[in-house]
């Protein structure tokens, strides 16, 4: 994927200057991409990184001419060296299919649910006569055999509902190279993806790009994947780019505030550091701009010089090759701030803990439709022991589908228990009456992923907070009014905002509601539910951060349910992994990082794209096959034995039991555990 | 009550800034006022001069006089007020009953939703004008008969339509999060997810209004309305017609009033339905999301 010698003489794939949009909003225009150069070559990744608003995808759309009537487009864009602003429609399309290909961000919704997935494969090709009708089938049998589909045969003749979640969007990938285009344009391609299925659908979309010889243009917010396959990056923010260069530099010397910013404000899979450095403020709305430089507000560098305030950097040259967008590029960024910050570890091991599940099942009746009897059972959660102890933070990290969700709501009481038990302070709560539930919940709270739609958005957020405390009948005892301002205090919002309704907030803030509302009762357990998620990078750092604060200062524990493997590093005590409704290892969080004895744990740490352009080329890579099976037809025996790949005939019959595993603190269900190095196998298996 | 009042200020700038919609709004709102204040006007529905019998319109008469030398003008603007309070009376019962019901339904979806849905497939299949004259057979010629027959069939529309509203919400975080806080089935229905189901309900009471008063017209027009001498539309139409050749301005201009009065509230909901699915729209957009 490395720019290859001859690109140099050959012109740019795509050339971009001066590209300005304006929507217009009401009756006037608000600018979302304010002045983009790029060039991009044949055989290159161009990542565009940026955060919500800052006019990446916007600028990708306005490449191939597909933003609404709305918008105001200026500036020149030339691919191939035709313009293609002002082209017209037939001109467009034809553009469209021969030289550009399209992956967009959710592959659910990209393909069509009515037509079989072959003939939406190769639909525009034939559009466009650039292949026969009768032909059609068996170039689509080809494009999915090149986007690693097994079995493309009888694939090609399924609708897409039959495709699993990386599967459609290898679909999608191989409709984007059907025409063997120039151009390969992917909008956050893999952001609705699973870390180890990401991991699968970047190597199918390197290798066919590195064998037409291609040019990409890669959309994401995730510093790791720009890591793994960007040849050169470009940072967006407030609808222009900041910075830009070759990936090992950007990663390296990054030279403008924002970037480093940025890259300090990532949890690290290496790093034990305690506390992050987010980016302060939020991002800015793009019809909000600041007159000067729009980073001006959160910058470090600048902190409220008056040259930064009037007069919007130009990009300039900074190193070979290297630009960015600001004014005092040259002075050294300050020391990044120590946060010396002890975390007092009230947790004890002797005591009894906080909330003990044991033998915990959670079964769903799958109904036939028409007789609505019984057919079958989704075991969502089959078998599972955690506890947390006082002041701890447990993790529970899986892949989409693992049931981490369901222990947590199941725990909340707003799921049914199949089997096992839940004490929470010594107390069993499954067979609870609704008051005695209603009452123990004061003492265990939840926060959820979206913050867009956990609140309720005709209440003002001042009744948002307060609401527990009503339904509870708490309101005068609790301090009312002054204990919702109090909380707004504790979690860095201001009292002005008291009377205002969700519309009016930022996703960050959102969330601070959530957890200040988590919080009004003064809960001993907090259940989050991949509480930053949703949220931008610079803001998930400042979240990351508040939860530690209040960890520490009110002794909270946390039940904390992620996906993200580096942001559970930085927040946890004790992590445990699950796969498919079951725990496969839980350990410290130290062991668990450093020797990872169960084969998933190995496969998904290996898989993680690491925020480091110097480990791609890194040997310990394992990318698992397949894709997590139905919880309704679960595997026999262990039921990671069909991607496991230390697998043996043993795995497929009997059940690994789940028990402490030898000279660590780790328990771990597998017949084959063990550290990664001292496995053969398993290495010929990486480096195939 | 702030919010509810910046939603209906919202709502009728909305509804101004748009011509018919503007129109609509400004003639159902004279309909209402004049009918509400009609005492007060110089104006007599009940004064019979035989002398003056079928005369056309004139300075004193604007919509001329009937074959009782009664004030058509007067007897429009009373009618209004049968027409009116029966839509309102309609709504009352048809949202009253229509929307507890769609709640529940939709928020257990157990047992109590096959129960109460199939209750509602028995009412839908009820046609609002033979129910009509059913009960006036058992009730006798009255008002309530028009606006309980409406108020009946129009349940099945405002359970549905809840139903369907709360189906949608019901899986939304923040019903979610009321019911991990411990908050109670009634409060998570009543003071959570209603307040998040008036747009489409709001549309339907609309609807239902002009259906009603369609309703009581055509009541009247057959002759099993309000009793005489009470003014209604339709009771004008059905003495207005056997006139048609002497006096047309006798049946058309009641008729008229009442075309314009049933276009409006459908510019109304048509408008409002617009309008709230727009708002819909601009707080989807107005948050670029990131996914996870």
């Amino acid at each position: 994927m490395r720019l290859a010698e001859g690109t140099a003489n050959a012109g740019p794939v795509l050339s971009v200057r001066g590209l300005k949009v304006a929507f217009a909003v009401a009756d006037r225009h608000v600018p979302v991409v304010r002045g983009v150069d790029f060039d991009v070559y044949q055989n290159e990744v161009l990542c565009i990184v940026g955060e919500s608003g800052s006019g990446k995808s916007v600028t990708s759309l306005a490449v191939t001419g597909l933003l609404p009537e709305t918008a105001r487009v200026e500036g020149s864009i030339t691919l191939g060296g035709v313009e293609v602003n002002g082209a017209g429609r037939d001109a467009l399309r034809r553009m469209r299919g021969e030289d550009v290909g399209f992956v967009f961000q959710d592959p659910g919704t990209t393909l069509n649910p009515v037509l079989k997935v072959g003939r939406q494969i190769t639909e525009g090709q034939v559009a466009l006569s650039r292949l026969r009708p009768a032909e059609a089938e068996g170039r689509a049998v080809e494009l999915l055999r090149d986007v690693d589909i097994a079995d493309p045969e009888q694939r090609v003749r399924q609708y897409p509902h039959q495709f699993s979640g990386g599967m459609r969007q290898r679909a999608v990938i191989a409709m984007a190279i059907a025409g063997q285009p120039k151009l390969i344009i992917a909008d956050e391609p893999t952001t609705a993806l699973d870390v180890t299925v990401q991991a699968q659908v970047l190597s199918v979309l390197a290798r066919r790009q590195a064998e037409m010889r291609a040019a990409v243009v890669l959309i994401t917010h995730d510093l790791g994947v720009v890591a793994q396959v960007a040849d050169r990056v470009a940072v967006m923010y407030g609808g222009r780019i900041v910075e830009t260069g070759p990936v090992e530099a950007i990663f390296r010397s990054p030279r403008h505030p924002y970037t480093r910013a940025l890259l300090r404000s990532i949890p690290r899979m290496d790093t034990d550091e305690v506390r992050l450095d987010p980016i302060p403020g939020q991002p800015p709305m793009p019809h909000a701009l600041p007159a000067g430089c729009a980073f001006e507000p959160r910058c470090a560098l600048g902190s409220g010089r008056p040259r930064c305030r009037e007069e919007e950097p130009p990009l300039s040259t900074v190193a070979s090759e290297q630009n960015a967008a600001c004014h005092f590029v040259d002075e050294a960024p300050p020391a990044p701030k120590v946060h010396a910050m002890a975390r007092p570890k009230m947790a004890e091991a002797e005591a009894p803990p906080l909330l003990d599940v044991k033998g915990l099942k959670v079964h769903f009746p799958i109904k036939s439709s028409v007789l609505q009897r019984t057919t079958g059972w989704v075991r969502a959660v089959d078998g599972v022991d955690i506890s947390v102890r006082a002041g701890e933070t447990l993790s529970l990290v899986g892949e989409s589908g693992c049931g981490k969700t369901t222990i947590g709501r199941t725990v909340m009481g707003l799921v049914q228990a199949t089997a096992g038990d839940i004490r929470f302070d010594g107390q069993s709560m499954v067979r609870l009456g609704p008051a005695d539930k209603r009452k123990a919940r004061r003492r265990m709270q939840y926060i959820f992923q979206d913050p867009y739609s956990s609140l309720n958005p005709v209440l003002p957020a001042e009744d948002i907070v307060a609401e527990p405390l009503r339904i509870h009948g708490l309101y005068d005892e609790m301090g009312g009014a002054e204990r919702v301002a109090e909380l707004f205090d504790m979690v860095g919002l201001s009292r002005s905002m008291l009377s205002r309704y969700p519309s009016e907030f930022s996703g960050g803030q959102r969330q601070r509601i959530g957890i200040a509302r988590a919080l009004i009762l003064a809960p001993r357990l907090v259940i989050l539910d991949e509480p930053v998620a949703a949220l931008d990078v610079s803001i998930q750092a400042q979240i990351l951060n508040l939860l530690q604060d209040l960890q520490a200062e009110l002794g909270l524990s946390y039940l904390f349910i992620a996906h993200n493997l580096s942001v559970v590093r930085h927040i946890s005590d004790r992590v445990a992994v699950m796969y498919l409704g079951r725990i496969v290892e839980q350990g410290t969080r130290d062991e668990l990082y450093s020797n990872p004895v169960h084969p998933y744990t190995q496969s998904l740490l290996s898989a993680a794209p690491d925020p480091d352009p110097a480990a791609r080329h890194s040997s310990r890579r394992i990318v698992l096959e397949g894709e997590i099976p139905s919880p309704a037809a679960p595997p026999s025996g262990c039921v990671f034995h069909p991607r496991c790949f230390r697998a043996d005939a043993r795995c497929c019959a009997e059940v690994p039991a789940f028990r402490p595993y030898p000279g660590l603190a780790t328990w771990t269900a597998c017949h084959h555990a063990g550290p990664l190095e001292q496995n053969p196998a398993a290495l010929a298996e990486v480096s195939r | 009550m702030n919010r509810a009042w910046n939603s209906t200020l919202w709502l009728l700038s909305g509804l101004m800034a748009r011509p018919a919609s503007a129109a609509a709004l400004l003639f159902l709102a004279a309909m209402v006022i004049v009918s509400l204040f009609a005492d007060l006007l110089p104006i007599d529905p009940f004064a019979q001069r035989l002398t003056d019998a079928l005369k056309g319109p004139s300075a004193a008469n604007w919509f001329g006089t009937d074959e009782l030398g009664r004030d058509i003008f007067a007897r429009v603007i009373y009618g209004a007020r049968t027409s009116l309070s029966t839509a309102a009376a309609a709504v009352v019962i048809a949202a009253s009953v229509g929307i507890p019901v769609g709640l529940v339904a939709g928020f257990f979806g157990d047992w109590r939703d096959t129960v109460l849905m199939r209750f509602i497939d028995v009412l839908l299949a009820l046609p609002a004008i033979l129910f009509a004259m059913a009960l006036i057979a058992v009730l006798g010629r009255s008002q309530m008969a028009a606006f309980i027959a409406v108020g009946i069939t129009g349940i099945p529309n405002f359970a549905r339509i809840t139903r369907a509203r709360v189906l949608s919400l019901r899986k939304s975080d923040f019903v979610t999060a009321v019911e991990a806080f411990g908050g109670s089935s009634g409060y998570n229905m009543f003071r959570t997810i209603l307040p998040n189901a008036w747009s489409p309900i709001l549309v339907q009471v609309v609807v239902l209004c002009s259906v009603a008063i369609l309703l009581e017209a055509a009541l009247a027009f057959l002759g099993v309305g309000v009793a005489p001498p009470t003014p209604s539309w339709g009771e004008m139409l059905r003495t207005g017609k056997s006139y048609l050749y002497e006096a047309p301005y006798y049946a058309v201009l009641p008729g008229v009033i009442l075309t314009l009065t049933i276009l409006s509230f459908d510019v109304i909901g048509r408008a409002l339905a617009s309008l709230l699915e727009d708002r819909h729209d601009a707080g989807g957009v107005q948050i670029e999301r990131t996914a996870s």
